[in-house]
């Protein structure tokens, strides 16, 4: 019995919510009393590798197929349901981002293995094993019973954090042959924004609304995401208006982000909106309006206009910085 | 082409959850029940492509699995504009109970193109459309944000972490659609709403399936402490609680 964890990397390369997921995985497999098999799709060096090793991972199963270039739902489906058969595995998680949400479902029907999707804890009990996941889009919390044999677990990315567990892990390089009737994505272009923070990998983000009364004006916010290393985001109507791109539009219809920190600027915090917030550890107000919702969901708040404070926010970020 | 666009019936987004006693379900209570805000998107991209008479769609029809109670949602999406609507006759217990119910449904009536949202709003499970497509054995694409037909060909847009990509896929498939699938949702006018009380509404009884997973209990969110305010006329004491009291920058 083994606990099996899909690492994603980009370019050969992990994130933090790849070592994230392996942090959880060594979490349960404590549990369990058992050991972690991290599976690697891709062409990733060996000294990358290693690196599942320092958040607890035992073995490492590394897949380098040339059919496997790009995301294929279902032919990655079957070369992890192939491993995780070879390796007995009694529960595998995958990360809740786009890549888990393509493969974990096809996975389940493959295993015949009951997912709790989305989940933010380590299971809160083995017998039943019971998994702890958001529903009703934040406003709500569900304790999950899974009763097949194999358990799946999509984990919310930057709900559990990073843990060091070094391990000499080991690493095994396998080939998994795919038929080709399980090929059938052909991606024609890929188009990729470069040098910027993506969203939901953000530790800070700064996001603005339609308080922000023109697209003219977002020098100051942009500048402030700059120098705290912060991703940009905005409210539904902000992207609408096409004031700002669609990839930052964040709530219950655009992207659902837990950041360490999120800096809400003329937002209301209408309850969609906050259904893509209400995860960040921190949340900072800026309001003209003192009885905005948005106060309700928020640590720090400044009452006041977006136009003067950001950019004094911006000069106390100088200061100390200098 | 076929088109089947599943819907699921959630409560209105801006609904105070409460739950029933014992806390293992939600008090329906005054609850306005919606077509799910992803599956009201990819009904209407699937109506504008039928509209569009290069695409080679023939029909839109709407799958719901849930109990007669459901059907004004269903209603709702034959006046919006589908042409027809399947209903399996029982309570959706699971994703995977659903995703068999409505894989049932495709094996019995072929679609060529299935379209799921990537969520619905009330058990977030993004589960049901990658589900029914490996039940059916059939490709799907999944953060699917734009479909076009091109010369009868298919051609995706999908998501990915920082970027799209262009994908092509041939039918039968699964596409589970998220934001930028269609610009506004499309609104049932009065001459669709007449017509939608004439419209088919097929039963089917459920396929019998047991369910893998099932919620013991509901939770409300942890409160948050209280706001601590700020001057505006001093955001520097902000940026240092940031730094030395949250920590965060
Ligand atoms: C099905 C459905 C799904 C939805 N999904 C989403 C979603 O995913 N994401 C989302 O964001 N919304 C979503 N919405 C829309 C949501 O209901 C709100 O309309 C939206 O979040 C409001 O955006 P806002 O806060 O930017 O604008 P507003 O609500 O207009 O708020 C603007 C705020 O700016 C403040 N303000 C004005 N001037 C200034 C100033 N000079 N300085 C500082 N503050 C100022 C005002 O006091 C106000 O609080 C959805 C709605 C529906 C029906």
């Amino acid at each position: 019995m083994s606990v099996l964890v899909y690492t994603e990397n980009w370019d050969g390369k992990f994130k933090k919510l790849s070592f994230e997921l392996v942090s959880y995985a060594t979490g349960v497999a404590k549990m369990l009393n058992s050991t972690v098999t991290a599976v690697s799709v891709g062409k990733v060096e060996e000294t990358e590798l290693r690196k599942l090793g320092n958040y607890g991972a035992n073995k490492i199963i590394n897949v380098n197929n040339e059919q496997l270039v790009s995301l294929d739902s279902q032919a990655y489906a079957y070369v992890i349901s192939e491993i995780s058969r070879k390796e007995n595995a009694s529960v595998i998680i995958i990360s809740n981002n786009n890549t888990g949400k393509a493969v974990a479902p096809r996975l389940s029907v493959r295993l015949k293995a009951g997912i709790g999707s989305g989940v933010s804890k380590l299971p809160l009990n083995l017998n039943p094993f019971t998994v702890y996941k958001r529903a009703y889009s934040g406003n709500a919390f569900a304790h999950v019973i899974i009763k097949s044999d194999v358990k799946i677990i999509t984990l919310a990315q930057n709900s559990f954090g990073l843990i060091d567990t070094a391990n000499n892990a080991t690493i095994e390089n396998i080939n998994v042959s795919v038929d080709g009737s399980l090929l059938k994505t052909v991606v024609k272009d890929v188009q990729k924004q470069t040098g910027k923070i993506v969203l939901t990998d953000a530790d800070i983000v700064v996001s603005g609304g339609r308080g922000m009364k023109s697209p003219d004006n977002w020098t100051p916010l942009v500048e402030l995401a700059s120098l705290l290393d912060a991703a940009t985001a905005c409210s539904r109507p902000v992207s609408d208006e096409g004031w700002r791109p669609h990839e930052e539009h964040t709530g219950q219809t655009g992207k659902i982000i837990a950041p360490n920190l999120y800096i809400a600027v003329g937002i209301s915090g209408a309850t969609q909106h906050l259904a893509g917030v209400s995860s960040s550890k921190y949340i900072v107000a800026i309001n003209t309006d003192k009885d905005a919702p948005i106060f309700g969901s928020a640590q720090y708040g400044i009452v006041g206009d977006a136009m003067k404070v950001l950019p004094r926010l911006v000069d106390a970020v100088k200061a100390i910085k200098k | 082409m076929k088109i089947l666009v599943c819907i699921s019936n959630v409560p209105d987004t801006t609904t105070k959850i409460k739950f029933a006693e014992g806390n293992a379900s939600i008090d329906t209570a005054g609850i306005q029940w919606v077509i799910n805000p992803w599956d009201e998107l990819s009904l209407t991209r699937a109506l504008e492509l039928k509209d569009d008479s290069a695409s080679g769609i023939k029909s839109v029809t709407v799958v719901h699995v849930g109990p007669a109670t459901s059907e004004p949602t269903i209603r709702k999406a034959l006046a919006i504009g589908a042409d027809n609507a399947i209903r399996v006759n029982a309570e959706s217990s699971d994703a995977w109970f659903v995703a068999a119910q409505i894989a049932e449904v495709v094996k019995a009536e072929q679609f060529d193109i299935i379209m799921c949202g990537i969520e619905s709003s009330d058990f977030n499970g993004s589960l049901v459309g990658g589900m029914i497509s490996e039940f059916l054995g059939i490709p799907s694409v999944s953060a699917v944000s734009g479909i076009n037909i091109e010369n009868g060909q298919p051609v995706l847009t999908r998501e990915i972490d920082g970027g799209k990509e262009i994908v092509e896929i041939p039918a039968p498939f699964v596409a589970i659609v998220q934001k930028g699938i269609a610009k506004e949702p499309r609104i049932a006018a009065m001459r669709g709403i007449m017509m939608a009380r004439s419209k088919p509404v097929k039963l089917v009884e459920p396929f019998p399936v047991e369910s893998l997973t099932e919620v013991a209990e509901f939770e409300k969110p942890s409160s948050r402490a209280a706001c601590r305010y700020i001057d505006a006329e001093n955001p520097a004491q902000l940026i240092d609680l940031l730094l030395n009291e949250a920590k965060v920058i």
